[in-house]
């Protein structure tokens, strides 16, 4: 791994609530192809994590860089180029709701990308066919279950052409029976090399994909290291702890 | 006889040039309202703190002065300031300005009630902030808005009538003309009633038809 390049690069990111501090000094590097999974009890600084890297959250402290060049975000133009690298998947999706599936996907190629809608609806169509969808584009997010609305969100961060995504817990908000549809999808772009930064609980998921486990609580990184390592024999007690207990909860399978 | 005869080549010539008038008034000032109630109900809600401000001052004094105190600083006000107004054109400017007010506050509401998922899911596709607004949450709140801004627009059809206030002889300023004539109050101003309620009920009507020509699953309407 040592000899692929780094795509991301987070350093210090620190955010501040009024008094409370729910993110500090995060430090993280993602190489080329890497995929590293965030894990921690609730409210430990995971989701705010993953909003600070693409400025959905605008952080007290930090910089950030992508293909060594950093991020201003202070500088509109920047910003929204460099969203545009950033896929983000979401807990709970948000679709357009007033957009079918195939418009959910065209509309920033269109919009943002400014391609025609030619080239934006072929686009559209093979990315969600890709994630299993081709049956479905004419249907609104109303119409789709949970899982699918899932697969549309990821067809619709992959037709940007992203450099890194980002998944914040991207199956918390399925019925147990759609989670592995959503899974099967993210373990498929995994194989294709893509560069994933994941919140999860799915640890069983975690442990068999994953480069590397990241555990936060409290708004630090306590401890980062291989599955193997970090399930059974981690060097922080609460890391022990914690990987512990939601083994025992969510299992080894997936 | 007498009566229908008057009725049919006297006061009805008059009130459908009255007509004429209150529809060349209704119509633009509703546009223009709903045009820049969008555009005020977004600051609102999107604009940066100064912006919320100023649109706020806006809708707080727009609201808050009589209409037809409104309508007298343009007509009658403004002239001291070297600007002369027709009184159509006084009359257009007076209630696109405080029907777009009122527009504001239905707007603001809709813009509210689109789930803040979607404009980070914007966000994060590098959407930029007015695009998002263009794109996204405007046409979800449009929908959502309509129902009230309709009822607006409704509103806007019977307020049209302070337009005889400035000399702008609508609708209810002709019957006004005759009645005081012919001394049959009655009569005209039951017709002119009327003819309220037929616009009214045809704008009520095409609302539902733009209503229901813009529903998509998932923006049903409640059926019981």
């Amino acid at each position: 791994m040592a000899h692929r390049k780094t795509i991301l690069r987070i350093e210090d990111m620190t955010k501040r609530y009024g008094s409370k501090t729910v993110l500090k000094n995060a430090s993280l590097s993602l190489k080329e192809g890497e995929l590293k999974i965030l894990i921690g009890p609730s409210g430990g600084g995971k989701s705010t994590l993953l909003q600070c890297v693409n400025f959905l959250v605008k952080p007290d402290k930090g910089r950030i860089w992508l293909d060594g060049e950093e991020i201003i975000h202070s500088r509109k133009k920047e910003l929204y180029a460099y969203r545009q690298k950033v896929g983000m998947i979401f807990q709970d999706f948000n679709l357009f709701d007033h957009l079918t599936a195939l418009q959910n996907v065209q509309i920033a190629l269109v919009k943002v990308k400014k391609k025609t809608k030619e080239q934006a609806r072929t686009r559209a169509i093979n990315e969600l066919e890709r994630v299993g969808l081709g049956d479905h584009i004419k249907k609104y997010p109303a119409q789709l279950s949970g899982g699918q609305k899932q697969r549309v969100s990821i067809a619709r961060a992959l037709a940007m052409d992203p450099k890194v995504m980002l998944l914040d817990e991207p199956t918390s908000a399925l019925d147990p029976e759609l989670i592995s549809e959503v899974l099967d999808v993210i373990i498929n772009l995994r194989l294709h090399g893509m560069t994933m930064i994941m919140s999860t609980h799915q640890i069983g998921f975690a442990s068999e994909l994953a480069d590397e486990l990241v555990f936060l609580e409290d708004g630090n990184i306590l401890e980062t290291g291989p599955p193997k390592k970090m399930l059974s024999d981690a060097d922080c007690e609460r890391t022990r702890e914690f990987c512990s207990k939601i083994t025992e909860l969510y299992g080894n399978s997936f | 006889m007498e009566e229908l005869l008057f009725i049919r080549f006297e006061v009805l010539p008059a009130l459908l040039k009255g007509l004429v008038v209150s529809i060349k008034l209704i119509v633009p000032s509703a546009f223009f309202g709903l045009f820049i109630g969008i555009i005020i109900g977004a600051l609102r809600v999107y604009g940066s703190t100064i912006l919320k401000k100023a649109a706020d001052t806006y809708v707080l004094i727009f609201r808050g002065f009589p209409l037809v105190v409104q309508l007298f600083i343009w007509y009658f006000g403004l002239p001291h300031i070297g600007i002369y107004l027709s009184p159509m054109v006084a009359s257009i400017v007076g209630f696109s300005l405080c029907s777009s007010a009122y527009h504001s506050e239905y707007v603001r509401g809709a813009f509210l009630s689109v789930k803040t998922g979607q404009t980070m899911g914007a966000k994060a596709l590098g959407f930029s902030k007015l695009q998002m607004i263009r794109f996204i949450t405007l046409p979800q709140a449009f929908r959502r808005a309509l129902p009230g801004c309709g009822n607006e627009i409704i509103y806007l059809i019977k307020y049209s009538s302070l337009a005889y206030m400035i000399t702008c002889i609508e609708l209810t300023g002709q019957g006004k003309i005759i009645a005081s004539e012919t001394f049959k109050y009655t009569e005209i101003f039951m017709i002119i009633g009327a003819i309220y309620l037929l616009l009214t009920t045809i704008a009520s009507w095409i609302l539902h038809r733009v209503e229901n020509s813009l529903l998509l699953p998932g923006f049903e309407h409640y059926k019981a």
